[in-house]
């Protein structure tokens, strides 16, 4: 059952991922970025991930794509592609998937011995919290101790953003 | 914005009515938006158009007075009383005082049917569904006293050149009293509803502000006009059917706004009950019409009678060459005239204020397109 | 036999035959409440010629929206028309699942449960913005592009008062939160010294917000743009978007009176002497009280099957009062009574409000979800913490 799941949320993440960049329609691939998105929120939920399910969703269903969504709808973005074109860097863009992907590879015949980093959370999980309340507590335990460097510097990043978006947006309002 | 990034150039063209819940019949509005904001307006009129005023160069002057019933359809009396003095100062008659007194009671009953068709369609633009089955509910009271006395509701066709038709039937009298003792708390509760309800004054303070020049540039008349500070009503500034011989104010406001446009429509209610209950008090006896040939074949000559219809100015321009079917008649009707402002108002505001402004306005298309 | 009763899957999956089969009738009734209380607000009677006072008005409609034709515009994406308003009740049905009905009548009980609806919740915009594009029509563009950012602004203040419950709760479980205050012999509502109240309001006004109820219906504002994100649609597509706002409804009442009105509990669920009156006598009142109210109705009309129609419904709702009497049954029904109870009276609020106020306009709209709402979401989760620290100290 669980591997047919896993399989099952697999095959939703990379068609989902494949039609994205394949679909002429922006709506069409914004779509279908969802349905990988999902994908991914059930591969969560196999790992026993419910939080960050849930999560996955709130924030990126509901919250990111419903904005590039409403961003797409917006802006025609048919006539936008025939004023500029973003396709004209392909070189740095197969730099980049070369990179990413030997990274993939090393990754995968170390095997779990690269994956350190990842284990820490899951040891936290284990010795902190008794099994039943779930990872919701083990999570917000290791961000705030472990991670909360990292944490704080991804928010001072978003506000960075936020703050940035007001001003672009002022001249507008 | 300086430069323009192609957000900008990104135009919405969206085409509003003729097939629209709000916009009061077969308007059509296109609406030229920037998101949500309205960038531009172009009203296209017509859909109802029945060539009236053409109309009436074929028919006898007393055939087509109950074809006027049917431009403002929802202030019949009012239109039929514009038409009915445009006659009679052909005729170089008057009606005779007991016809006046029925007809301003009847006219300003018809006033407040007006207003609160507009007040009901207004409040249910702006999303509130519950005062316009009370405003019908009290309209109801006024078309009954309609009914009762010449049979119609809506397209009453009371009146007649020269004077009335008919004789108020007994208990008239009564029915008018009653209805204003009925009436003047009504409006307070319409007034308990919406007047202090922040959403309501939220949706309308400072939306579709109109300064009383710009008013008189464009010609518009009545509650809009009053609303911004003028004080002009044709009942006051030329007097008719012996509206002098009665005391009441002429409601204004000073910001011209669409909730001044609101509370000056519910202070004419209140004042045209204090109208009716005067001239309800006082309808001297005597005869109903004026003396006169049962053929109307007016001298040749030429005659503008305009009165203040519920809507604005209402006025008949008339052309006779002694026959008896009018040579032109031509109509300067309020709705059509207000509506010209719609532009102005609008430019700069959201969809929802366009919605807002069509019902301040209180257009009515049969009259926009005749 | 035994074995299939005693399947840990059989309550679960029996509660999920009985919530798609029982939701759309009770939605259907849901409406026709709305229309009898409008009705009654606006000086008029609503529905009566369907059935005895417009009783059997959900059933025919119903079968009007299955028997009308389909129509799907020409120039619209077909496929993404086709499924919009799928989308939107999948999830909103789907949210069913983690309500806590009573102690024992539950799907599910994940320990993430808010969150799961609020997943929901959240999927579920896409319906509305998928079904307004799709449609390649201004109108329904409008809707969904109002609908987007309406939703968006207000699921943020919405999580804020969801936030401060879930603190005094200590758990993100459904069944968690109701056993919670049923500890702490208080409901929620009550609890840091009266202060729950403020994030209470919060998450009203954001749900009414949410669920696109007046006065925050912009996204199918009728007076501006007809009928927002579901212009074209029509039929058994239409029904369905219906059906998932009235499923919404019900999910944000039911999540305010788990979260902050006790759940399924009785009110003073510690007080003992209470048990009789509230437990048993209020429900027999309310059930033999409006049955019998209904057979006085009987009377009045004209028609003899509408007579006989409704002394049928008034027994049916005399006889729902006999199960509290019998003292094994009150126990297991006891906790959905109330549960019901309670969401009906949130359900009536949000009926109040349309039948009150007027609509905002968007950019009000804007202000009140990101200068108001939200400010003040984050004041009280601040001021909840630190009153929570102090009445735990």
């Amino acid at each position: 059952m669980e591997t047919f799941s896993f399989y099952a949320f697999a095959v939703l993440v990379l068609g989902g991922a494949i039609l994205t960049i394949t679909r002429r329609s922006a709506v069409h691939s914004a779509i279908s970025l969802i349905v990988s998105l999902v994908g991914v929120a059930g591969l969560y939920l196999l790992q026993q991930a419910e939080f960050l399910f849930a999560v996955q969703i709130v924030l990126y269903i509901g919250g990111i794509m419903v904005l590039f969504l409403f961003v797409i709808m917006l802006v025609n973005l048919d006539e936008a592609a025939k004023e500029r074109q973003f396709n004209g860097q392909w070189l740095i863009a197969l730099i980049c998937a070369t990179v990413v992907g030997l990274q993939v590879a090393w990754f995968m015949t170390k095997g779990a011995g690269a994956l350190k980093l990842a284990q820490v959370p899951v040891a936290a999980a284990q010795t902190g919290a008794p099994v039943s309340p779930g990872n919701v507590e083990a999570i917000a335990d290791v961000l705030f101790s472990e991670y909360l460097l990292p944490f704080e510097v991804a928010s001072v990043l978003l506000l960075v953003a936020v703050v940035g978006s007001v001003v672009m947006a002022k001249k507008r309002i | 914005m300086a430069q323009s990034t192609f957000l900008d150039a990104n135009e919405l063209v969206l085409n509003m009515g003729p097939q629209h819940p709000s916009t009061h019949g077969v308007l059509r509005v296109i609406l030229k938006l920037d998101g949500e904001t309205v960038t531009g307006t172009e009203c296209v009129i017509g859909y109802l158009h029945r060539g009236v005023e053409k109309i009436a160069e074929n028919r006898t002057y007393i055939q087509f007075a109950p074809y006027v019933d049917r431009m403002d359809y929802v202030a019949a009396v009012s239109n039929g009383l514009g038409y009915c003095l445009a006659i009679e100062k052909l005729l170089n008659i008057e009606a005779p005082p007991r016809a006046q007194a029925v007809r301003v009671i009847l006219t300003e009953l018809n006033r407040i049917t007006s207003h609160l068709l507009w007040l009901g369609t207004h409040a249910l633009d702006i999303g509130a569904i519950t005062p316009v089955f009370y405003c019908f509910r009290d309209r109801e009271e006024a078309l009954k006293i309609f009914e009762n006395y010449c049979g119609a509701r809506l397209t009453t066709h009371a009146f007649r050149i020269g004077g009335l038709q008919y004789e108020v039937y007994d208990g008239f009298e009564q029915e008018v009293r009653a209805f204003c003792d009925m009436f003047i708390p009504k409006v307070d509760e319409y007034e308990e509803l919406l007047t202090n309800n922040r959403i309501w004054v939220n949706r309308l303070k400072g939306v579709g502000v109109l300064s009383g020049e710009e008013c008189k540039e464009y010609g518009v008349t009545g509650p809009v006009l009053r609303a911004s500070g003028v004080k002009w009503d044709l009942r006051k500034a030329q007097p008719y059917s012996g509206y002098e011989q009665y005391d009441f104010e002429i409601p204004t406001a000073q910001n011209g706004d669409t909730y001044d446009r609101y509370t000056v429509r519910m202070e004419e209610m209140r004042q045209s009950v204090r109208i009716m209950r005067q001239a309800v008090d006082k309808i001297p006896s005597g005869p109903i019409m004026a003396k006169m040939s049962k053929v109307v074949k007016p001298p040749v000559g030429e005659a503008y009678v305009s009165i203040e219809a519920p809507k604005g100015e209402l006025g008949y321009y008339v052309v006779s060459d002694n026959s008896t079917q009018p040579y032109r008649v031509r109509v300067r009707p309020p709705s059509f005239v207000n509506l010209q402002a719609l532009d102005r108002m609008v430019r700069g505001g959201l969809i929802a204020d366009v919605v807002a402004i069509i019902g301040t306005l209180d257009i009515v298309l049969g009259e926009v397109d005749r | 036999m035994e074995t299939v009763f005693n399947h840990p899957l059989f309550l679960p999956v029996s509660m999920i035959v009985v919530i798609i089969a029982v939701f759309p009738l009770l939605a259907g009734y849901i409406v026709l409440i709305e229309r009898k209380v409008l009705a009654d607000f606006q000086v008029r009677l609503g529905p009566m010629r369907v059935g005895p006072h417009g009783l059997l008005q959900p059933i025919a409609d119903a079968l009007k929206l299955l028997l009308k034709e389909d129509i799907i515009p020409a120039d619209s994406d077909k496929g993404i028309f086709w499924f919009a308003p799928v989308i939107s009740t999948f999830t909103a049905l789907t949210a069913f699942a983690v309500i806590p009905f009573s102690e024992k009548l539950a799907v599910a009980d994940v320990n993430v449960g808010v969150l799961v609806i609020m997943a929901m919740s959240a999927v579920g915009i896409l319906g509305i913005i998928l079904g307004g594009w799709s449609s390649n029509s201004h109108y329904p563009l409008l809707g969904a592009l109002r609908s987007a950012a309406q939703l968006v602004s207000y699921e943020v203040a919405l999580s804020f008062a969801l936030i401060s419950g879930l603190m005094v709760a200590g758990t993100l479980s459904m069944q968690g939160i109701v056993k919670a205050q049923q500890d702490r012999h208080i409901w929620f509502i009550f609890e840091n010294y009266g202060f729950m109240i403020v994030p209470f309001v919060v998450y009203l006004i954001s749900a009414t917000a949410e669920t696109n109820r007046a006065p925050f219906d912009l996204p199918e504002a009728e007076s501006e743009l007809v009928a927002g994100f579901h212009t074209e649609y029509s039929g058994f597509r239409w029904a369905l978007y219906f059906l998932a706002e009235y499923a919404n409804i019900f999910v944000v009442s039911s999540v305010a009176v788990t979260l902050f009105w006790g759940g399924w509990l009785r009110p003073f669920p510690a007080v003992a002497w209470l048990e009789m009156p509230l437990n048993v006598g209020l429900p027999v009142l309310i059930f033999l009280g409006s049955g019998a109210s209904s057979l006085i109705l009987v009377k009045k009309l004209k028609d003899p099957v509408q007579q006989k129609t409704l002394v049928g419904a008034a027994f049916l709702c005399m006889g729902v009062a006999v199960p509290f009497l019998i003292p094994a049954v009150n126990a297991a029904i006891i906790g959905l009574f109330w549960f019901l109870f309670k969401v009906a009276v949130f359900v009536y609020i949000m009926i109040w409000f349309r039948g009150t106020f007027p609509r905002f306009r968007y950019d009000q709209l804007m202000n009140i979800g990101w200068k108001i709402m939200i400010p003040i979401g984050m004041a009280s989760v601040v001021v909840n913490a630190l009153l929570g620290m102090l009445r735990a100290s």
